[in-house]
Order: structure tokens, then C-alpha cells, then sequence
């Protein structure tokens, strides 16, 4: 569980992360998402208490992340930029942050053989590919058996294999009851990873949804209706509430009443229909369009 | 592969409450799985009880006599001039790399305690230093002594200020050590640290040089390298500070550093 309240970051003249309150509950993969630059990172590096607010507040499981005695054991950080000292083989580097906790030796060879690192443990962590180097952050974020585990873009620049890997071991925890906080600017991934989502833009809360309501909620969801009777079903459904407009491909696009309304009035009216499908805003129209006016620099689309 | 989580794979020992104890073997296992750190130690011996041995075999094989107030001591330890930058750069190291290589995060991630985290550090640091360094004094003038001892001029332990030499040649570079230490700390970059570490050692007394005769006579001897090298001298120059006096002040530019450094890591954002 974190909780953030009111947090606010600002960098000399830049506002990072503004005024900003959320929670993140266990038993789901919270995404948090966000075009680069949105603060996602500046966010989660206040969670771990590495950045110090500007003002209002962020707690894991009730308490801000310093007041934490043997913080691995309650949350575990797997961060975007690599956080280990090349020079170090993969096994020392898990035994001194165990070490530092009071967590036994026993367990880095656990997390080791978690992550499928076990057979290269002693090689210097510098040689590991951006794959490897993942799963080395990863194992360091279970050491403790945390109740909160936290990635900053886990899968930035993985490979297909990779990215797999990531989001079943993400969503596995999940499962087993625990609170999962993944940041990320690749929507696709997070449609397929996220339970709930919490969306910024330029350091504020653009959404705080589950991934069903945010794609539902989308302006783009509509209903295309093909109909030789297009302006008497129009009609019928303005009456009813809905707004219509021509669809690009010909058909009528209706937003504001579910499918099973829409075949309902027609019959009740006897206006036939050919067509009647319920379109969808991808993850990424809904995102885009959250975050069209957030977006610190836009390529302008050629008129 | 797959992930396999299985809660006897997630089930961790039971927690024990983390204290000073487990932050310093942490930060123990952190200094001797770096292979940077074993050549250091590498090269602090071979410059000490090296030097120390080329400067015994020089002397006795001088052709003519040995001059009058020849420090036989001081020459002895003469690699302590050299492995004091080797230690200093690797009490900077200590700690810059860490924010080189990004691992500052992981650890403030392990402990958010940052003041108890330094603390453990620069004990371990210090501890290390002052092993290596004590040995590696004792065997460069035990060596260097044996040589000289042909020439008629060797001294032993026993004689005055030797003891006092060789011991506080030790405490000297473990000082330097924490002094490196305390600038990474508080500049973090390793090109910085190192440079204020080497400038702090060099540039005052060719500064103060530069000052008008009186003063530079008053100022010279509290400069951190002329002030701290005392220690290990027994042919105590006229008007300077005497041996702990001398490390005394040396020791104070390290405490300096070392509070800023404490204070800067708690404040800033890492």
C-alpha cells in the first residue's frame, strides 16, 4: 500500500510533480503512466525516499520510506537507470544489500535462482546485458519478501522474451496478495500488465482508473451503426440521449448508448441495421488524449 | 523462462532488527568485492615497504658520509608520501562510486538511515586502512632499518620517536583515508573528489609559498600535508608543530570533511 498525498516536487522553477494523491492498493499491478517527463520517475524516487518532497506526502504501508527499519522487507525497488556497481558480481551485489537488512545469505542464492541468474552469480555485474541486468534489479527488489514492489519502466529496451518475463513475474505478485507499482510510457505494455492505472502529465493526476474504466471512458468508444435508415435512427437515438455523427468509413458512429440500446430502439422502431459494433479506444487513443495538452514537446502534425 | 514464485521461494528468513552491526558487514562485503580495492592494498605495499627498501639500500650504498641530522626514521617511511594519495583515492572512491555507477540508489533504497550508513562505511574504511597501513609501516622500517644498519645508521624501535614514527605513520594514512572519504561525500563525483583530495594535499603549501616570509613561516606548518607529516618525522624542524599536535591538526581537516560530507548526504536529494 502507498499512499501519496498533496506530493509536490519542484526543481528550482520547474513543478515535477504537483500536488499529486493517490493510492496504490495490494493484490493488483498498478500502472502508473505518463509521457516522458510527466514525473513518473521523480515520483517513485520520492516514494523511496530518495528525493525529499517539496511538500505533502508519500507513506509505504503507513510510514514515510525513512522511518522504515529494514526497508526490504517491506518494499523492493527495481529502478529505471541501473543501480549497481559494475565491478561487483551479481552475488556479492545481492549479499550486501541482504546483508544490510539482517536478511540470511540463503536467500540471495533464493532470489538468484528466481530470476535465473544463478549460473552466472559471479560474473562482474558490468558484463550483463540490459535483460540480465533487469532481473539482477528484480532479485534485488525480492530479497526481503516485500508486501511492495516497485519498477521504474521495467521494460525499457528489454527484448520480446524479455518483456514476458517482467510481466508474468509482475503480475505473479500480484497474485500472491502483493502491492505492485509499474511506471511506464508504453501503453500497449501496460494494457497487458496493468489492473488499475494512475495517470500524470506535466507532474499532475490526469486519471485514477481500472484499466476497464479508463478504456471505456475514452471519448473514442463509440457504437458504428450501418443502416439504409441513418436519419431516422439518428433521430431515435438523439431522443434517447445519444449523439451521432458520420463514421469515416461511411455509417453512423454513436456515442453515449451501449449496443444492446441501440439494437433495441431500431427494433422497437422497425429501422433496420446491418451493422451494429461496439468500437473500443485502445489504451493508447485514451492516453493521447489524457495527455494531449501535458505533453512537454509534440512533433506538430503536418497540415 | 517463466516465472517461478512459489511461497517457498518467496518465504525469507525472519526478519532481524537491522542495526550499526548489519550495516557494517554490508558495507565490508562492499569494499572487499571490489577488485579496486585489492590493488590498492597492492600498491600501498608495494610502495611502502618497497620504497622503504630502496631508500635503505640507497643510503647504504652512499659513497660518502652520511650527512649530519639524517632522519633514518623518516626515511624509512618515505612511501607514506606515496600511499597517502593511494588511500585518499580510495577513501574518495569509496563513496563516489557508489554515485558513479548509480548504486547510492540501491543502498539508500537498503538503508534510508543515510548518517548510519556513512558512519559504517568510514569505520570499515578506517578499520581497513589502519591494518593495512600499521603493517605495512612496521615492515618499512624494520626492512629499511636492517639495511642501514650496515652503514652504521639504522635505529630500532626503541630508539626515541621511532615507535611514535612508525605507529603514527599508520594513524596518518588511515586520517588521510577518512579525509579522501569526507570529500566524496560531500562532492560526490569521483574527478571531484579526487581532485580537491590531491589539491587539499599540494595546493595550500604552494599557495601559503606565495605569502610573505613571516607569515608563510606561521602558516606553513598548519597546512594539511606539512602539519600531518609530523607524525613521522623524529628530526622535528624548529618552529614546527610537534608530532601530535601535528596530527592533531591533520585530523581536524578530515573531521571537517567528513562532518560536510554528513551533512550534504543527509540534505540533498541523491
Amino acid at each position: 500500500m502507498i499512499e501519496a498525498r498533496r506530493l509536490t516536487k519542484r526543481y528550482g522553477s520547474t513543478l515535477a510533480v504537483d500536488d499529486l494523491s493517490f493510492d496504490v492498493l495490494p493484490g493488483r499491478v498498478t500502472g502508473f503512466l505518463g509521457p516522458n517527463g510527466a514525473g513518473k520517475s521523480t515520483t517513485m524516487r520520492m516514494v523511496l525516499g530518495l528525493d525529499r518532497p517539496t511538500s505533502g506526502t508519500v507513506t509505504v504501508l503507513g510510514r514515510p520510506f525513512g522511518e522504515h527499519h529494514r526497508p526490504l522487507h517491506e518494499i523492493g525497488a527495481v529502478l529505471e537507470s541501473r543501480s549497481v556497481h559494475g565491478g561487483r558480481s551479481a552475488y556479492n551485489h545481492l549479499l550486501c544489500l541482504a546483508q544490510s537488512n539482517g536478511i540470511a545469505e540463503r536467500r540471495v542464492h533464493d532470489v538468484l535462482e528466481l530470476v535465473g541468474l544463478s549460473d552466472v552469480a559471479g560474473r562482474r555485474a558490468r558484463a550483463f546485458s540490459l535483460g540480465m541486468s533487469q532481473r539482477l534489479g528484480l532479485a534485488a527488489a525480492l530479497l526481503g519478501d516485500p508486501a511492495v514492489v516497485l519498477c521504474d519502466e521495467p521494460v525499457n529496451g528489454l527484448d520480446p522474451e524479455g518483456i514476458r518475463w517482467i510481466r508474468t513475474t509482475l503480475r505473479a505478485l500480484a497474485a500472491e496478495g502483493r502491492t505492485v507499482f509499474v511506471s511506464s510510457h508504453l501503453m500497449s505494455e501496460m494494457a497487458l500488465m496493468a489492473d488499475h492505472v494512475i495517470v500524470v502529465g506535466r507532474g499532475r493526476l490526469l486519471a485514477d482508473a481500472s484499466m476497464a474504466d479508463l478504456l471505456a471512458s475514452g471519448a473514442r468508444s463509440f457504437a458504428l451503426v450501418r443502416t439504409p435508415d441513418a436519419t431516422r435512427l439518428a433521430a431515435v437515438l438523439h431522443k434517447a440521449g445519444a449523439t451521432t455523427s458520420a463514421h469515416a468509413d461511411g455509417g453512423l458512429e454513436v456515442v453515449g448508448l451501449p449496443c444492446d440500446r441501440i439494437g433495441d430502439l431500431a427494433a422497437e422502431h422497425g429501422l433496420r441495421v446491418h451493422e451494429l459494433t461496439p468500437r473500443q479506444a485502445s489504451l493508447e487513443a485514451a492516453f493521447l488524449e489524457l495527455t494531449h495538452d501535458s505533453v512537454d514537446f509534440r512533433v506538430e502534425e503536418a497540415s | 523462462m517463466t516465472a517461478r514464485l512459489s511461497p517457498e521461494m518467496c518465504a525469507a528468513a525472519p526478519p532481524t532488527t537491522v542495526g550499526f552491526g548489519n550495516v557494517l558487514r554490508s558495507e565490508w562485503t562492499k569494499l572487499r568485492s571490489l577488485r579496486s580495492t585489492c590493488w590498492s592494498a597492492a600498491f600501498v605495499v608495494l610502495a611502502t615497504v618497497g620504497l622503504g627498501i630502496f631508500m635503505g639500500a640507497r643510503w647504504a650504498h652512499q659513497s660518502g658520509p652520511i650527512p649530519p641530522g639524517f632522519d633514518a626514521t623518516n626515511t624509512s617511511l618515505s612511501g607514506t608520501y606515496i600511499a597517502q594519495l593511494i588511500v585518499g583515492a580510495l577513501g574518495v572512491l569509496t563513496i563516489t562510486s557508489e554515485y558513479a555507477t548509480g548504486m547510492i540508489r540501491a543502498t539508500f533504497s537498503a538503508v534510508p538511515q543515510r548518517r548510519t550508513l556513512l558512519a559504517a562505511k568510514a569505520v570499515v574504511l578506517a578499520l581497513g586502512t589502519l591494518v593495512v597501513a600499521e603493517a605495512v609501516c612496521f615492515v618499512a622500517f624494520v626492512s629499511c632499518q636492517a639495511l642501514l644498519a650496515n652503514k652504521g645508521v639504522g635505529v630500532s624501535l626503541g630508539d626515541p620517536g621511532a615507535l611514535r614514527s612508525v605507529v603514527g605513520a599508520g594513524l596518518y594514512l588511515t586520517a588521510a583515508a577518512l579525509l579522501g572519504f569526507g570529500l566524496g561525500a560531500a562532492i560526490r563525483h569521483p574527478a571531484g573528489g579526487l581532485s580537491a583530495f590531491f589539491g587539499l594535499l599540494f595546493a595550500p603549501s604552494a599557495i601559503v609559498d606565495l605569502l610573505p616570509t613571516d607569515w608563510r613561516n606561521d602558516l606553513i606548518n598548519y597546512m594539511p600535508a606539512n602539519a600531518g607529516s609530523q607524525i613521522f618525522t623524529t628530526d622535528n624542524v624548529n618552529g614546527a608543530l610537534g608530532p601530535w599536535a601535528g596530527l592533531g591538526v591533520f585530523c581536524l581537516y578530515a573531521a571537517a570533511a567528513l562532518v560536510v560530507g554528513f551533512v550534504l548526504t543527509a540534505v540533498r536529494d541523491a
